[in-house]
């Protein structure tokens, strides 16, 4: 089984976030670290690959900076990595990012690509299913559970009512929720062999990709801010304030 | 006058109810077409045309999984009659509908917005960055289609009194490589007010401290006839269903009152329900962001509030 999971180095969520004030992307420090959404996807394909022997191949696109994120990934057990690094992909849309992962999985032969529902900065959720347009493959989204293997791949797919279970054939491209697998962390001895491990750069012109720019953002503003009420400590008596303000509310 | 298409998904033998919010701003933009999948009917179609609808192209999937295949379809269709606009709801089978059209439309698609235009050379859309606290306004030049995903509840649902559309049936191709069918459905059951229709909303955290202590938002919101909702830590640690997932990647909720315990008020969180009328929040964290958005802040411990506001209720 051939497994490809596509990961994104994104800056630390917990830090402030900042947008370049001219062209308004996102700023991007050399030290990102691995978007806590794309471990599932590592962890998944890294159970299914044990399972039926085969390798897991990591994609990313992205400025590689100090490769902290990757590096995790590949402390975690992940095979070897492919990253598209390009000043010209900077702000890239959706289709664009989903045109660069599709050429560089093509190159080698693949029976599960997997990626994450969303990613925590960009957000966009519709990179899975482009993905799996371009590589002329199903898109088996939403996924709360994952069964792979001869030939064959079912999931769990979440819906509004519930969850629908959901067959196709490999290859096919998976998108899984967070929770879909407990993701493990890298061991000692995953971290010093992470640093041995085979990363490949590449740019978009290696892969044959247009890097124009079709969708712009214009400008950024302040939202107007919700003004705070009243905060009070709780003495004991705070609930009845929420009652009176239910009341005048009328909901009670 | 611009053409403007519309995806609706069916929902429960309905149109869905983002379905409804994006046609009520649609109709604004220009003459519309709904593509409509599910199973369709009479009612259905007429209640499309009480809200906009000139058109409607109907198709129905069966067990198939619907965007590979509706997604060829629709591609041709946008090839041959063109209009400027193509919207998606920010849901499940819109996503994954709208990004393999994107694909073989080769266009542009703009997801997450919460307002959307046509302004003469092309499409300008808003969105809600960094939790709401800042506003973007992105844009693609040009002739359309273009694509654009809006979140649920950007727009309000309103009744144009429409007369019944014009119905159109086009058959769904074979997706090849890329189908996949839907084997089995599962509902989990629905009690009492749903998430993204309740008045009032009482909604759990982390700070419960243990799953058990849900009950103390289940309890609160029966008394309220509230709906019950949950923050993604709490979803994650398997507390409760994804269902009562309120936020970026849950449901955005507009009730009346909203009740946060034990809420820290990550942006992820607030971006689905700052647009509450009136936001009461406890949390024993007096520094805790949730306050910053509080109508009625309360520095306290869930665990005494809770209790104590519950029993109040109840001897009324
Ligand atoms: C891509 C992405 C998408 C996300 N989408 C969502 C989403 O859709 N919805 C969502 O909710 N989150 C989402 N998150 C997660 C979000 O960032 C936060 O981690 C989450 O909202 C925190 O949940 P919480 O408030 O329950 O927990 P915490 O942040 O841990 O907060 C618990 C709070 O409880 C308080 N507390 C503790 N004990 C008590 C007590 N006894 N009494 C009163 N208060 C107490 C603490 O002071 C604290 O403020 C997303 C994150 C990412 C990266
Ligand atoms: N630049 C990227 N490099 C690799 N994978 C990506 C990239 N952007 C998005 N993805 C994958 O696509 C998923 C959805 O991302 P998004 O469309 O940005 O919400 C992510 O969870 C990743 O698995």
């Amino acid at each position: 089984m051939q497994v490809v999971v596509c990961v994104k180095q994104i800056p630390d969520p917990a830090g402030p976030q900042a947008l370049d004030p001219e062209t308004h992307f996102l700023v991007r420090p050399t030290e990102q670290v691995l978007d806590d959404t794309d471990r599932y996807g590592v962890e998944m394909g890294l159970q299914i690959a044990q399972k039926h022997g085969g390798s897991v191949t990591l994609v990313s696109m992205g400025p590689a900076g100090s490769m902290q994120g990757i590096r995790q990934a590949l402390a975690m057990g992940a095979d070897k990595a492919v990253i598209i690094d390009d000043g010209d992909l900077k702000g890239s849309d959706a289709l664009t990012t989903a045109r660069v992962l599709a050429a560089a999985i093509s190159r080698q032969a693949f029976d599960l690509v997997i990626a994450g529902t969303e990613s925590t900065d960009g957000y966009s959720g519709v990179l899975p299913q482009m993905l799996a347009e371009l590589l002329d493959a199903p898109a088996l989204t939403y996924a709360t559970s994952v069964e792979a293997g001869d030939g064959a791949i079912t999931i769990h797919r979440q819906t509004a009512a519930g969850y629908d279970v959901v067959e196709a054939s490999l290859p096919a491209v998976v998108a899984v929720t967070a929770g879909v697998v407990e993701p493990r962390y890298p061991t000692f001895k995953g971290i010093m062999d992470a640093k041995k491990k085979d990363v490949e750069t590449l740019s978009a012109s290696d892969l044959g990709i247009d890097t124009a720019l079709d969708q712009r953002v214009d400008s950024v503003e302040a939202a107007p801010p919700r003004e705070a009420g009243a905060k009070i400590e709780d003495d004991g008596e705070a609930h009845l304030r929420i009652i009176e303000l239910l009341e005048q509310r009328k909901v009670i | 006058m611009a053409s403007v298409w519309v995806f609706v998904e069916e929902d429960n033998g309905a149109p869905s109810t983002i379905g409804l919010e994006l046609l009520t701003k649609a109709r604004e933009m220009g003459d519309v077409t709904v593509v409509y999948l599910g199973e369709g009917g009479d009612a259905a179609f007429a209640r499309l045309g009480e809200h906009g609808a000139s058109r409607v192209v109907h198709l129905d999937s069966g067990d198939a999984l619907p965007a590979a295949p509706v997604a060829a379809a629709l591609a041709d269709l946008a090839g041959e009659s063109g209009p400027e606009l193509i919207m998606f709801g920010q849901a499940y089978t819109d996503r994954d509908v709208a990004g393999r059209l994107a694909v073989r439309l080769g266009r542009s698609l703009l997801s997450n917005a919460s307002d959307v235009a046509l302004d003469g050379d092309g499409v300008v859309t808003t969105h809600e960055i960094f939790g709401g606290t800042q506003l973007a306004k992105a844009s693609v030049a040009g002739p359309g289609p273009h694509l654009v995903i809006v979140r649920p509840k950007s727009f309000p649902v309103e009744a144009s009194g429409g007369g019944a559309p014009e119905v159109s049936v086009v058959e769904l191709p074979d997706a090849g490589a890329a189908a996949a069918t839907i084997t089995a459905r599962h509902a989990e059951e629905r009690e009492g007010p749903q998430l993204g229709e309740a008045a009032v909303i009482v909604s759990g955290g982390r700070g419960l401290g243990a799953a058990e202590s849900y009950e103390l938002v289940e309890t609160l919101a029966k008394k309220l006839r509230a709906a019950t909702g949950a923050t993604r830590a709490i979803v994650d640690a398997g507390w409760v269903p994804y269902a009562k997932q309120v936020g970026q990647t849950g449901k955005t909720v507009k009730p009346d009152v909203y009740i946060a315990a034990g809420i820290s008020g990550a942006m992820q969180h607030l971006v689905g329900m700052k647009d509450s009328k009136t936001i009461i929040a406890i949390n024993k964290d007096a520094d805790a962001p949730i306050f910053g958005i509080a109508d009625l802040g309360v520095v306290g411990d869930v665990h005494n509030v809770l209790p104590k506001l519950i029993e109040a209720l109840e001897s009324r």
